[in-house]
């Protein structure tokens, strides 16, 4: 930090590569009167290298069953709920449903509880999924490589793995039992799916279990060694924050939607060709806000309940949304701002 | 002079000839090829297509989404104009090959832009790939346009295996940064039997005009359009000057004189002493 801190910020702002430790500088608070120029130049970036385009994508949970105890997590395992598991009949029904919204890119969910969704069961969903949609991405505990081969093969073209913190200590006190206790295993499992030929790894921290700016410092690395170690494999962020409404989040562990942007810019002027993903936990008026500033993909019209798609029952969801709107309503939001939502970007071969 | 987009030909030293740029069995009369993939909106097109007299575009086949007509790119390219389909998304020379062929049953020709990229924070086309896809399509009758680095060697090889023409970078894609590798694609266009069509890198009208001075056989520009604040008006400015460089390549200047000429000849002796 003490070096960062003397790093003159206009003048890092006018280099094409930046190092990590000038990376550091622009997710410090000694960049946040630079943030216009830096919403600047990333904006031109983002325009130059993916387009005046965003990618659609919709979630679909499959399971709430989870055997972890994740303190800030609406599916751990001490949360007396409902659990539910969707039938293939359900999964079919509710792809076609969402398949009928115009999405075609989809990423399915569960939490950690192999034996209420083993590799078999995802890979029978995943055979119904692909039929409807052109890609096929999940967001599950993580697997083996030879798991992820067998998924790839399936149909699946891209994983998404939080580290949710990158804090060890922090790490320990907020995952108190599961699997998910390993934060080895954990921090590898992008590096496996990659290996296993994913054609895209989304990656990221969950702000507000730590400190975020050493969350983002970190999460920013590690995609850059990802990139560097897979240069073939499409590496992207995500930003998820706690909602300080649902989950308690300690004040100095808040991240300010100035500071969140901050993040967001200094992402992409680090890492120019990184994939930025926006979930639907951000509101309606700071998503739209945040089009033009680097965000390649978003969601759109998303549930977090299990299935939800089909209009039937379903069993309550991890988080809550804060952007309802539906998908032609994404769609209409995107080309107010002058972008062209993309529903398809890869064609299953 | 004819106008852009007519059938092209230019009066040179007093007689007239033919100048179309030939491409697999098609003529075209304008070096223009131009992109789809980074507009806000496919109604763009037409408008784009109208301004820069383009006669052919490229269509990344992973976007065409035919469940969205009214979304769709190759809805919005006119009769006339010709696709050029790319397999954009391709890791491996495999891979191409199945994107090539779906496009093919999509109804989009048989043109191919060969793109395989296998380094996403460059987007680096991998020749190896490149070469084995190229060999494959043309055996089946593709009309094979391969985007590859500004690699002499790589071009003769892509050239004997059946390659409509070569598509070297002048500038990593989207940098803008213009003619970067200007003494490789000048190997490239000195030695190449089929045309080469620079692609990747042109920022500016200067750098296409550039490019077609230098002997190119042609452009391919998007980024350097669509980013654009007027698009439109950028298309044009293209045209312009793409055909600005074509004459000026036709016409050949004269030399430029890297050393001054002396005015006393500095081998003048050898004249006088044979005179003598």
């Amino acid at each position: 930090m003490a070096r960062a801190a003397e790093l003159d910020i206009a003048a890092l702002l006018q280099k094409e590569r930046l190092w990590p430790d000038e990376f550091l500088a622009l997710l410090s608070p000694a960049a946040l009167p630079h943030l216009e120029a830096m919403a600047t130049k990333a904006h031109a970036l983002t325009v130059r290298n993916f387009g005046k385009t965003l990618q659609l994508y919709s979630p679909l949970y499959l399971s709430s069953f989870c055997s972890n105890e994740c303190v800030y997590c609406g599916f751990r395992a001490s949360h007396k709920e409902r659990r539910k598991t969707l039938s293939l009949a359900e999964v079919e029904s509710n792809a076609q449903a969402l398949a009928a919204t115009g999405i075609r890119h989809i990423l399915l969910l569960t939490g950690e509880a192999p034996k209420r969704t083993p590799l078999s069961y995802l890979i029978d969903c995943v055979r119904i999924i692909r039929r409807h949609f052109s890609s096929v991405g999940i967001e599950i505990h993580p697997l083996q490589e030879a798991e992820y081969v067998a998924l790839k093969k399936a149909g699946v073209d891209s994983l998404t793995i939080y580290q949710e913190t990158y804090n060890r200590e922090v790490y320990r006190q907020v995952h108190l039992k599961g699997p998910k206790t390993d934060y080895d295993y954990r921090l590898n499992t992008p590096a496996r799916a990659a290996r296993a030929g994913f054609r895209s790894v989304n990656i990221g921290a969950l702000y507000g279990l730590a400190d975020p700016l050493f969350d983002a410092y970190c999460a920013g690395v590690h995609a850059m060694a990802l990139q560097d170690e897979f240069p073939a494999t499409e590496i992207s962020l995500s930003l998820p924050r706690l909602n300080p409404a649902q989950v308690s989040v300690p004040p100095e562990n808040r991240l300010s939607d100035a500071r969140f942007v901050q993040f967001m810019l200094a992402y992409r002027l680090f890492l120019p060709r990184l994939g930025l993903t926006l979930s639907t936990r951000e509101s309606a008026a700071l998503r739209d806000n945040l089009m033009p500033l680097g965000i390649t993909r978003i969601s759109a019209g998303s549930i977090t309940r299990i299935g939800g798609y089909d209009g039937r029952e379903s069993a309550s969801g991890q988080f809550e949304i804060s952007d309802e709107r539906s998908v032609a309503q994404m769609d209409a939001a995107i080309r107010a701002r002058g972008y062209e939502p993309v529903y398809k970007d890869w064609q299953p071969l | 002079m004819k106008a852009i987009g007519s059938k092209s030909s230019v009066l040179l030293v007093g007689v007239e000839v033919q100048d179309d740029l030939i491409l697999g069995s098609k003529a075209f009369s304008s070096r223009l090829l131009t992109g789809t993939g980074k507009f806000s909106s496919p109604r763009f097109i037409p408008q784009i297509l109208e301004a820069s007299g383009s006669q052919m575009m490229t269509v990344a086949v992973r976007r065409v989404n035919p469940d969205k007509p009214e979304e769709d790119m190759l809805t919005h390219i006119p009769a006339g104009v010709t696709i050029l389909p790319n397999t954009s998304g391709a890791r491996t020379a495999q891979e191409a090959v199945r994107i090539a062929r779906i496009a093919r049953e999509m109804g989009c020709g048989d043109f191919i832009k060969i793109e395989v990229i296998t380094d996403m924070k460059y987007l680096l086309p991998d020749g190896e790939e490149t070469l084995a896809a190229t060999a494959i399509l043309a055996k089946e009758g593709f009309a094979v346009l391969p985007y590859i680095q500004p690699d002499p060697v790589l071009c003769r090889k892509l050239e004997e295996a059946g390659a409509a023409a070569v598509m070297p970078l002048a500038a990593p894609i989207g940098s803008l940064r213009g003619l970067r590798c200007r003494d490789m694609l000048e190997m490239i266009i000195e030695a190449s039997r089929v045309p080469v069509i620079v692609d990747a890198g042109i920022g500016k009208s200067s750098h296409a005009a550039e490019a077609m001075e230098m002997g190119a056989d042609a452009v391919l520009v998007n980024t350097a359009i669509s980013a654009a604040q007027d698009p439109v008006l950028m298309s044009r400015a293209f045209a312009l000057a793409v055909q600005a460089g074509r004459f000026g390549y036709l016409a050949k200047a004269g030399a430029e004189r890297p050393v001054a000429v002396a005015s006393s000849p500095l081998t003048g002796f050898l004249g006088a002493t044979r005179a003598a």
